[in-house]
């Protein structure tokens, strides 16, 4: 008999089949984040240990028999029952005991498991990317990576090569003659065996000879030893700043806030984990903007008018004084309900054509609007005087395509339009 | 003789001693013939993952098992199901996989349930002995494991899965039920059969090496002597769908042959163990029972560690009633130690009614040769047919449900008295029989000069039918391994009439 202990084995042996199973119910999982991240509080967002996913599309067909026909169960009863007795039937149709044999009735029941929060996150911004990223400079050398190159007399016991100092000492050994066991062993055998004195003698004397060498000549000399070299080579840098406008004047409401928070702390998670050095630059305004830091921006409240060509401004001066174009992949992400001031629109349209959709890699304009599970029969919508504005702009720079717009009424749907707007290229429609 | 342990810890040192106790008295005194033993043990999520995969040690990748882990893993982690005490695998040496978890006195439990019960089983049930074989199948799943690994590489993940889900939703259709004729030319004659079977791949090469192909495509008399050889070479009517599916496709290529040959194998693999439940947990049940028991009385387990034991013994044997709430269907654990107690009883100590039922053996006064004889003999229906006494049946109040689709209630038709024995013992052992377990399909014929579809034949024993949503999209399942439509009729199994016809498209 054998007593294994396996349990020590590699845990996890059935991640790999749980990866195969988690893309076949991909869109159920996607469902189940929207409405998890809509749940939570903003805070909870980032530190959501764990989400439940309830599965109902991933059905392995088989042959299986309806209730019809005739069937016969011999069943443990009561021992009241007697010839004749009626029993009613279980409603839904399939009958009871054998009756309830596997693949009975339609499809199987749908069931809920749990995703870890490394999946979800891990899993759903592996879709993301910022679109257009170019690398465009040698900066700092910060951004560099180390890179094999050659062999190095000291080092690191880390690096020690092995194989490459073993080499060396092989080499040395057979130049200078050391002899090993076997020559030793042939030379010891020689004096002894030897008849003639004179001849012993000659023998002893050259396994002394042998036996010195041996000790002076050591087996890995200090000399043979060789480390991996590595250098830094310095890479191209791909710097990044991501410019949150967040419009929080009196006409947005609670819901509309609560969704424009979201949707930062959804991109900020995303960048931050995705990306090593993506600066990011907190701007909200009402009729004034200024730049903040990231807890003001999520956590404070403030109240007034609204002009969106006051954001606009910050963000440039910013810009100007920071990000050069040259050097930043410049990025803006702006959420707002979509009201400004009227007389605001000529200011805005010349900034967005002249300024920054020139010098932007791309620009995500999101729209909150009532929460429409509130307001069912809310008709059409109206343009907003911003979508309106923004409209006129992207279809005037269609060329360079780079101002995407999206709509988010309710918070399950941030998810989606976050996913939307940095779907991978290929993936989806920008 | 001193206990084997006192307290609920254990220790490999433990295990063994526990192990060399019971291999004294199994073999010794109750003659069992076992594999050699490989105890493993295990943690909870390890057994989890063992679940998953059909309780094999290593299975090749599906999303299927990680769905099934899942599944599992919320009803483990939120009390809705325990995990089983051990897994045990058919295979020599017989591994079985313990939990960390368990107690001293459950680990004996397990050790005499699994390593001495079940592994006699395997090593002397005809159905295994015939159908598996113990020695190499920890070497196939490897093979299969790393087939399908390089598949999903060569060929991608998708293309694989495309075909393994095919073939799983056929996998009770993928079962040889019978033994193949064999014409005893050895070996050698069937490894040329399949060869020759692997060179036919296609349809038209095939048809066209029947004399007579050219003329039959214009002359109805030629035509029906072609598809009567062509019929004959491709053994019609076959009851193994995946075999059918895996030899004559005419779409499959030949790596796709290969996994549905795999899952095929693995299906043949497990279909002694759908048989023989009852007699198999009835036996490791019963062994567990009569060792345990035995080693008390030789003073090697202690008073609590008994009481411990008929604890676990008990809930593992419960059988709740017809209008329990927790019922669902027989506990084959508790079914087949009733009936295999019962033989014991029957051997030692038998009545007048006992004489009656059971002449062959009442009284003969060797309870352990004539268990023996019908553990390695029988399957369930079979064990049930022949064994199932009256005593039994008045213990568990059998009776008989008659379900009529025609009626909104359940009729009783008999219950356990002089009148009722015999219908129930035979009513009892029908819901044993294989066909009850997976409705019986066969591959009835192919359409050899029209559109090459494939026709499948449901034989309807009184009046079931297919669920027709799941049947259609089983069928698809077959379209993609046959490559053209597949159709598939019901028929009544006495008349023959046509009682419906799905098809995969």
């Amino acid at each position: 008999m054998v007593i294994v202990d396996r349990r020590a084995n590699p845990q996890g042996k059935s991640l790999a089949n749980r990866e195969r199973f988690l893309k076949r119910v991909r869109e159920d999982v996607k469902r189940a984040v929207s409405d998890t991240i809509a749940k939570r509080r903003i805070a909870d967002v980032d530190s959501t240990e764990e989400v439940r996913v309830r599965v109902d599309g991933t059905e392995e067909p088989r042959f299986a028999t309806t209730g019809e026909g005739e069937h016969d169960y011999v069943l443990p009863g009561p021992g009241t029952l007697n010839r004749g007795d009626k029993l009613p039937k279980p409603q839904g149709g399939a009958g009871e005991g054998q009756g309830r044999r596997a693949g009975r009735g339609r499809g199987e029941d749908p069931f809920e498991f749990v995703l870890t929060r490394e999946e979800f996150l891990n899993y759903f911004f592996d879709e993301l990317e910022l679109p257009h990223l170019l690398r465009t400079s040698l900066s700092q050398d910060k951004m560099s990576k180390p890179r094999r190159a050659g062999y190095s007399v000291y080092g690191q016991p880390s690096a020690l090569d092995v194989r490459r100092t073993m080499r060396n000492s092989l080499a040395r050994r057979i130049a200078l003659g050391r002899p090993d066991e076997a020559e030793l062993e042939a030379l010891r055998l020689k004096a002894e065996s030897a008849e003639d004195t004179e001849e012993a003698a000659a023998a002893r004397e050259a396994l002394a000879e042998a036996r010195r060498k041996k000790i002076r000549i050591a087996y890995v000399d200090p000399i043979d030893v060789r480390y991996a070299r590595h250098v830094r080579q310095p890479q191209p840098a791909t710097e990044a700043a991501m410019f949150c406008l967040m419009d929080v004047s009196g006409s947005m409401t609670e819901h509309m806030k609560d969704l424009a928070k979201r949707f930062f702390m959804l991109l900020h998670l995303f960048l931050s984990r995705r990306y090593d050095r993506v600066h990011v630059i907190f701007i909200r305004h009402t009729e004034r903007a200024a730049e903040v830091d990231e807890d003001t921006f999520f956590r404070s409240r403030e109240t007034g008018g609204t002009l969106v060509s006051s954001a606009l401004d910050v963000m440039l001066e910013v810009q100007a004084a920071r990000f050069p174009a040259e050097r930043y992949n410049l990025y803006v992400a702006q959420v707002s309900d979509g009201d400004n001031d009227g007389g605001d629109r000529a200011r805005v349209t010349s900034l967005m054509q002249t300024k920054i959709l020139p010098m932007v890699r791309y620009f995500a304009y999101v729209e909150t609007s009532a929460d429409r599970s509130a307001f069912p029969h809310a008709a059409t919508r109206r343009k907003t005087e911003l979508w309106d504005t923004y409209e006129q702009i992207a279809a005037a720079t269609a060329d360079i395509n780079r101002l995407a717009m999206r709509r988010v009424s309710d918070g399950a749907g941030v998810w989606g339009v976050l996913a939307d707007l940095f779907a991978k290229a290929g993936r989806a429609a920008a | 003789m001193g206990l084997l342990f006192s307290g609920s810890d254990w220790d490999f040192h433990t295990l063994d001693t526990i192990h060399r106790a019971c291999e004294e008295i199994a073999v010794g005194e109750f003659g069992l013939q076992i594999y050699p033993n490989q105890i493993e043990v295990i943690t909870s999520e390890q057994m989890l993952d063992a679940y998953s995969s059909n309780g094999l040690p290593l299975m090749y990748r599906h999303w299927s098992f990680g769905k099934h882990f899942a599944r599992d893993e919320v009803l483990y982690r939120r009390g809705f199901q325990g995990l089983a005490y051990e897994i045990v695998i058919n295979s020599s040496p017989c591994i079985a996989y313990v939990m960390e978890e368990n107690t001293a006195t459950l680990q004996a439990l397990v050790i005499a349930h699994a390593c001495f019960g079940h592994n006699h089983f395997f090593r002397n049930n005809y159905l295994f002995r015939q159908w598996t074989d113990a020695e190499a199948i920890l070497g196939y799943l490897q093979y299969a494991k790393s087939y399908v690994a390089e598949c999903e590489e060569r060929h991608g993940t998708a293309a694989v899965e495309r075909i393994l889900d095919a073939a799983h939703a056929l996998r009770h259709q993928g079962i040889h039920r019978y033994p193949k004729r064999r014409w005893r030319l050895g070996e050698e004659a069937e490894r040329a059969l399949a060869r020759r079977a692997h060179a036919e791949t296609t349809y038209d090469p095939l048809m066209r090496t029947v004399p007579g192909y050219a003329a039959a495509r214009t002359e109805p008399q030629a035509r029906r002597q072609v598809e009567e050889i062509a019929r004959a070479r491709l053994r019609l009517p076959e009851e193994n769908v995946l075999y059918f599916c895996e030899k004559h496709s005419p779409r499959l290529a030949d790596w796709e042959r290969e996994l549905v040959r795999i899952v095929r194998l693995l299906a043949q693999y497990f279909y002694p163990q759908i048989q023989t439940k009852v007699a198999n947990e009835g036996c490791a049940t019963f062994c567990h029972y009569e060792i345990l028991t035995r080693m008390h009385e030789k003073g090697q387990i202690s008073n609590g560690a008994l009481l411990e034991f008929l604890h676990s013994h008990s809930s593992v044997i419960m059988q709740p009633q017809l209008g329990d709430q927790r019922f669902s269907g027989w506990n084959p654990y508790a079914l087949g130690f009733a009936i295999m107690k019962d033989i014991q009883r029957v051997c030692l100590d038998p009545d007048k009614e006992d004489r009656d039922w059971f002449p062959a053996f009442a009284g003969n006064g060797d309870p352990w040769a004539t268990l023996r004889d019908v553990w390695a003999n029988y399957r369930d229906e079979g064990l049930i047919r022949q064994f199932l006494g009256p005593k039994v049946m008045r213990a568990f109040r059998m009776v008989h449900l008659a379900d009529r689709s025609a009626e909104t209630t359940y009729r009783v038709n008999e219950i356990h008295d002089e009148e009722g024995y015999r219908r129930i013992a035979s009513l009892m052992a029908e819901q044993y029989d294989p066909a009850h377990i997976a409705p019986m399909i066969d591959v009835a014929d192919v359409d050899l000069f029209g559109n090459r579809a494939l026709k499948l034949v449901h034989e309807s024993v009184r009046g079931t039918r297919l669920d027709a949503e799941l049947a259609r999209k089983t069928l698809l399942c077959a379209e993609t391994l046959w490559g053209y439509r597949v159709h598939l009729q019901e028929r009544d199994s006495e008349s023959g009439r046509v009682l419906a016809e799905h098809a995969s498209s």
